[in-house]
């Protein structure tokens, strides 16, 4: 499977590049960042169907770090949600694709999210109803390290601890930038593993581009009971295009079309 | 009978409760103050204390309805809809997601606890949100109905609810609350007043005194601030062509100016409205601050009398 995740990875990039530069905005390193972590979470863990997005026992997947939807999207429609083709509507007028994710308008999206700070809430409460109903999906949430800096996410880190919530298995997309720069010198959000053991999580610290320590990690969260799992993925931003790896402007800036073919060459190595 | 808005909330949900599974209900350490705890003493497995922590509160919220439960989320409306103003508007509202937003202690009748408490704002901000209704409910029969109502209803929600115990207007035999819809509870051809809340009783009260001096005041409840029921206020405004509102809450962004946007666009006439002059509140008795801010039966009267002249 791991062969086969790297191509649909690979895939996934080449797809969020090209998005982007149709779309003439948005945000590609800290899409390329989390692509493998969504890539492993679409295509191995999450049980899922994509002819019926609103099944009821899916495992649920929200995007905390809302503005890296275009690897969102690329995975949802490799997965079928939606046509490929789709993907070049993203960011304009008409579209179903919005410039962060929109559970109303795009199939396969289990939370609305752009708002830093929101996601893992928003997790521990589908967790909840999952316990009241006796169901045994997961939820996974996926954030950014920056996105620590949000008061709200510790609120939620006590709550996901104090309800014993083992069914939420949550990420921290640590590729280290954010748009002013450098998480160290906007604001530091390390250590990051002790503060959330500190909460009475479990955590898991991998490399977040190896799928196996992505596997691996996932599969001890499943076998933790009693409290949440964070996994902490060390991550390169902007990673397989060379020239936006762990270059802060490339936080929020689209590619050229010339770029963007460049990038592509260099994703599918030829 | 008589008794506080909160506490028939914490009633409805209660009961709500016992027949449907889907109703789940958060506060933010403040349950046995909006009375969400009623709930969680008979549904604890539905019921979740999230703490000092209004922001998570309404996220998790948020996600339990994503999941197809119906929740409550309670706490003293400053709180709730002021510190997790954000989260109700992108995680709640953006979302489109069946969240019932419940604020009590709202306005100057909270009392003693003084301006941090009381808010003043809160009709304001949660109208400005796109999918968002509001209700405000003039008695505790009307509280449990509108309660019962939103839980019916698919979409964000806020209730708003207080803290003093006020008089029953509604017979409870027979009575039906209608989301959207005014209600006439008193015919009259000179003048309209229209209220919500805690000024409803107020306004009866006035107009019963300008009965006495030959005037014809018709009374209104806009508990339901949004979607307002601006048919009515176009056919009152043809009827009597003068307009008073009264609200216990800033006369920024409130019902009046609620009945003044739509009346401004479709039956321009006269519109009074009695509020907060864009102020914050003080401490002291929730029920002296009422007069105190002048929001009762005399100012009414007195700018009945403005009008008419």
């Amino acid at each position: 499977m791991c062969n086969d995740l790297l191509s649909i990875a690979r895939e996934m990039r080449v797809h969020i590049v090209e998005m982007l530069a149709a779309a003439g905005s948005g945000h590609p390193g800290g899409s390329l960042s989390a692509t493998d972590i969504i890539a492993d979470l679409y295509f191995q863990h999450m049980r899922l169907d994509p002819e019926n997005p609103a099944w009821e026992d899916r495992d649920r997947f929200v995007l905390a770090k809302g503005h890296a939807a275009p690897a969102l999207y690329a995975a949802l429609a490799l997965r079928g949600y939606f046509p490929v083709e789709d993907l070049q509507g993203l960011r304009k007028i008409g579209s179903h694709l919005q410039g962060h994710p929109c559970m109303s308008s795009t199939p396969g999206v289990d939370m609305s999210t752009g708002s830093l700070g929101q996601g893992l809430s928003v997790a521990n409460g589908m967790a909840l109803a999952g316990r009241i109903d006796g169901r045994s999906y997961y939820v996974y949430c996926l954030m950014g390290d920056g996105e620590l800096q949000e008061g709200q996410v510790w609120e939620a880190a006590m709550s996901a601890a104090h309800y014993g919530l083992d069914h939420v298995i949550a990420f921290v997309d640590h590729n280290g930038l954010q748009i002013d720069g450098h998480n160290d010198e906007v604001m530091t959000v390390t250590p990051i593993d002790e503060k959330f053991r500190a909460f009475g999580w479990d955590v898991v610290c991998i490399d977040g581009h190896d799928f196996k320590q992505i596997d691996d990690a996932i599969a001890h969260a499943k076998a933790t009971k009693g409290k949440p799992t964070l996994v902490v993925c060390e991550t390169v931003k902007g990673k397989g295009v060379s020239f936006m790896e762990n270059q802060v402007d490339w936080h929020g800036v689209a590619p050229t079309p010339e770029q963007a073919t460049a990038a592509v060459a260099e994703i599918r190595g030829l | 009978m008589n008794s506080a808005t909160r506490e028939a909330y914490g009633a409805a949900l209660r009961d709500l409760g016992r027949v449907n599974p889907n109703i789940v209900a958060l506060d933010a350490d403040l349950a046995g103050s909006t009375k969400s705890a009623m709930f969680g003493k008979e549904h604890p497995d539905r019921f979740f204390d999230m703490g000092i922590s209004e922001a998570d509160m309404i996220g998790t919220a948020a996600g339990l309805a994503t999941c197809g439960k119906i929740p409550f989320a309670s706490s003293f409306s400053v709180f709730v809809t002021g510190r997790a103003f954000e989260q109700i508007r992108n995680s709640v509202c953006n979302a489109n997601v069946n969240v019932k937003v419940v604020g009590s202690h709202a306005g100057p009748s909270c009392g003693e606890d003084g301006s941090s408490h009381q808010a003043v704002e809160d009709i304001a901000i949660m109208r400005a949100l796109p999918h968002m209704t509001v209700v405000v409910p003039a008695d505790d029969v009307e509280a449990y109905a509108a309660t019962v109502a939103l839980a019916d209803h698919t979409g964000p929600a806020y209730l708003r609810v207080a803290r003093l115990a006020s008089p029953t207007i509604h017979e409870e035999e027979g009575y039906k609350f209608v989301l959207g819809k005014g209600e006439v509870l008193r015919e009259g051809t000179d003048i309209t007043v229209v209220a919500c809340g805690m000024m409803v009783p107020r306004a009866l009260h006035a107009a019963e005194l300008l009965a006495d001096e030959g005037i014809s005041a018709e009374v209104i409840n806009m508990a339901t601030v949004k979607p307002i029921d601006a048919d009515l206020l176009v056919e009152c405004a043809k009827k009597t062509g003068k307009i008073i509102t009264i609200e216990e809450g800033s006369m920024v962004g409130g019902l009046g100016t609620a009945v003044a946007e739509v009346l401004s666009e479709r039956c321009p006439v006269p519109v009074r409205r009695i509020g907060l002059p864009d102020v914050f509140g003080i401490s002291g008795p929730g029920d002296q601050l009422l007069d105190y801010y002048r929001l009762n039966a005399g100012h009414i009267i007195e700018v009945a009398h403005e009008l008419l002249a």
